[in-house]
């Protein structure tokens, strides 16, 4: 069953198609990454998902309800959360205070004027993101200024800030990209654990073919704003289309 | 006095206020108003502050030389409170948010105004007119800060620049039967309150009937304390003012105001609308300077619309800046300290100086008075450029940081020894 269903979607810049006629389904419970090599549409792909980019025609329909022309806050509150690639976090705040926003705006919607009530009677809130801190093993780091951290550890934080939110489907823009190996794995060995442990729908865009086979269960090629094959990650790693697109163009 | 943790703070004084932030002890006993013993203490502190002040702001006697530095008179200890409130307000939006607004005089005036029709048709009762000045005030920023805030940075404070210029030109001229123009408006013997009308001259605004220009004297020897009425009223104003602001920095919403500052675009994956935040920030800094400006009208029954000049709005960014943006205590440091420059050094001229270089050799006498000469007197503006420029500089934490690293050195002595 699919929760995210993007169907006959569009997207021109000017003279460029970025997207042609793309259609993709997620099914729930899977992890589903989109391969392809640069310029193949893939972050314009996810951008048109989160409400970032509006589509030229087609449709993306997300649980039942069509996401298109709703702002990326409203497409948040549906039960979709996104991670970037550098990661985006609240740099200036502590690690807490990090996770507590995603808390409240879990509770109290987009907006609420919480402005008498003390952060620290939130019991609740406190109690949930110190679960959530202790799941990713960075409780010790609460007090830390969020900028303060490694790339390893920010990543790390914003994978927290947005699993605390209970989402539906996790977003991943190429969440390995700029780090180190020890990094990089430590990021795999997280993405799996969230992946077995929560049953929770993901998909990923990644450049890395070794983050993408250890994690995916059904890959989509892409290539030059159009899916090339969807497959079974076995499948992929054969096909004479997906050689081409990809190795053809890495011997060249 | 570390509030919050600065992001160029050196090390050190990050760590010490990391290590004191409130979230450190989640469940921490229950405080006293809400509030954490190390706020409480805060609120203690300025509390006693306010109430001792004609003591405190006068510590040298009447007859001797330094009495020139005394600050404790009426006239000038309300300007510290009023600029204090207005200061306090415009650091909730500048210091939590970021955006820096360079019309916050236009609430400020549009208050005062708000107050005096307040006291010229209803009562020269103090209470309807402050009230009536915030919620005018409040309504003011409401209409600026929704268009405004359409845009971030430069262009977001050149546009409430433009709102504020526009107030006052049209407060200057087009306006005039509602502003008395460039006179401004004052409370008259023609004037007819509701309930009330003033006995005779220039009406005096009071509360329930108890003038705001009251005041008691007390004399102890060779000094003299006067303890004013209006000054009292403020102060209250005041302690509430900072009340609200401690409450707003340590609420969930005081963390998304300066989630907006961090990082916007994170806010918004979020599921939360930054620009929500960042209107009710702006109103109630808005409600705030409207406050500051009914009470201008409460103290002294008058307002011009140069109330509203560009020069008024950046002098709150200045107080706000040179006491540390950001910090609960900051705002009212620099509205204290930028207020007692223009009162009492402005005061200080060439004789004077002359009597304090007495004791040097007649040419050495003249030197000294003219190289210290264009410091002082008309001169203070350069002595508040240079200032700031040194704090933007050595302590862009503003003198509150400049606190926290003398704690901090003061701390690590004792350790060593």
């Amino acid at each position: 069953m699919a929760i995210l269903s993007v169907k006959g979607v569009n997207k021109r810049f000017g003279g460029l198609q970025a997207l042609g006629d793309v259609n993709l389904d997620v099914a729930e419970n899977t992890c589903h990454a989109i391969i392809g090599p640069n310029g193949a549409g893939k972050s314009t792909l996810l951008n048109v998902l989160v409400g970032k980019l509006i589509p030229d025609s087609g449709s993306v329909v997300f649980d039942g309800q069509s996401v298109l022309g709703r702002k990326p806050h409203e497409i948040n509150q549906m039960g979709i959360s996104r991670v970037f690639q550098t990661p985006e976090i609240f740099a200036d705040l502590t690690v807490m205070e990090n996770m507590l926003i995603p808390c409240f705006a879990k509770r109290d919607g987009a907006f609420r004027l919480h402005a008498f009530e003390a952060v620290r009677r939130e019991s609740d809130m406190i109690e949930r993101a110190e679960a959530m801190l202790d799941e990713v093993n960075m409780l010790d780091k609460r007090e830390m200024t969020a900028s303060s951290m490694s790339r390893g550890d920010k990543r790390r934080l914003e994978m927290a800030m947005c699993l605390v939110q209970e989402p539906r489907l996790l977003l991943l823009d190429e969440p390995t990209a700029g780090m180190a190996r020890a990094d990089t794995e430590n990021t795999i060995e997280l993405l799996k654990t969230i992946r077995r442990d929560r049953g929770l729908t993901m998909a990923i865009i990644e450049h890395d073919m070794n983050v993408v086979f250890s994690l995916a269960e059904r890959i989509t090629v892409l290539a030059q704003g159009t899916p090339l094959v969807e497959d079974t990650p076995e499948n992929i790693k054969g096909h004479p289309k997906v050689r081409e697109a990809y190795l053809g163009e890495a011997q060249v | 006095m570390t509030d919050q943790s600065h992001s160029t703070a050196p090390l050190s004084v990050q760590q010490a206020a990391t290590r004191n932030a409130p979230l450190a002890r989640p469940r921490a006993g229950r405080g006293v108003l809400g509030l954490t013993r190390r706020d409480a203490t805060l609120m203690l502190v300025v509390t006693v502050l306010v109430v001792f002040a004609p003591f405190i702001l006068n510590p040298f006697p009447e007859t001797s030389a330094l009495a020139q530095f005394n600050a404790g008179y009426p006239d000038l200890m309300q300007r510290f409170v009023i600029f204090g409130i207005f200061a306090i307000g415009f650091n909730i939006l500048f210091g939590l948010t970021g955006y820096l607004s360079f019309g916050h005089a236009a609430f400020l005036g549009v208050g005062s105004y708000a107050a005096i029709w307040s006291m010229k048709l209803i009562t020269l009762n103090v209470i309807p007119g402050i009230l009536f000045a915030i919620i005018v005030a409040g309504l003011f920023s409401l209409v600026v800060g929704f268009i405004s805030l359409r845009r971030s940075g430069i262009y977001f404070s050149i546009l409430t620049l433009a709102f504020a210029q526009m107030s006052y030109a049209l407060a200057y001229s087009v306006l005039t039967p509602i502003t008395g123009g460039e006179t401004g408006l004052q409370i008259k013997n023609t004037d007819t309150p509701l309930f009330g009308g003033p006995e005779s001259g220039i009406g005096r605004a009071n509360l329930f009937g108890a003038e705001m220009g009251n005041s008691t004297e007390l004399e102890l020897g060779n000094w003299l304390f006067t303890f004013n009425l209006g000054y009292y009223i403020a102060g209250a104003a005041l302690l509430l003012a900072f009340y609200l602001s401690i409450r707003i920095f340590r609420s969930p919403f005081g963390i998304m105001l300066r989630a907006v500052k961090s990082n916007q675009q994170r806010m918004n994956y979020t599921g939360l609308m930054p620009k929500r935040y960042t209107l009710s920030a702006f109103v109630i800094s808005g409600m705030f300077a409207g406050l500051a400006g009914g009470l201008m009208v409460a103290m002294d029954t008058q307002v011009g619309p140069e109330r509203m000049f560009w020069t008024a709005s950046g002098e709150v960014v200045i107080m706000t800046i040179l006491g540390g943006a950001g910090t609960l205590l900051g705002p009212v440091l620099g509205a204290g300290f930028i207020k007692y420059m223009e009162n009492i050094i402005s005061k200080i001229n060439k004789d004077i100086l002359h009597q304090w270089f007495a004791f040097l050799p007649d040419g050495m006498e003249d030197v000294m008075v003219a190289v210290v000469y264009p410091f002082i007197g008309k001169g203070w503006h350069l002595t508040l450029g240079i200032m700031f420029m040194l704090v933007v500089i050595f302590l862009p934490g503003g003198l509150v940081e400049g606190g926290q690293r003398i704690a901090a050195k003061f701390r690590r002595n004792k350790t060593q020894d």
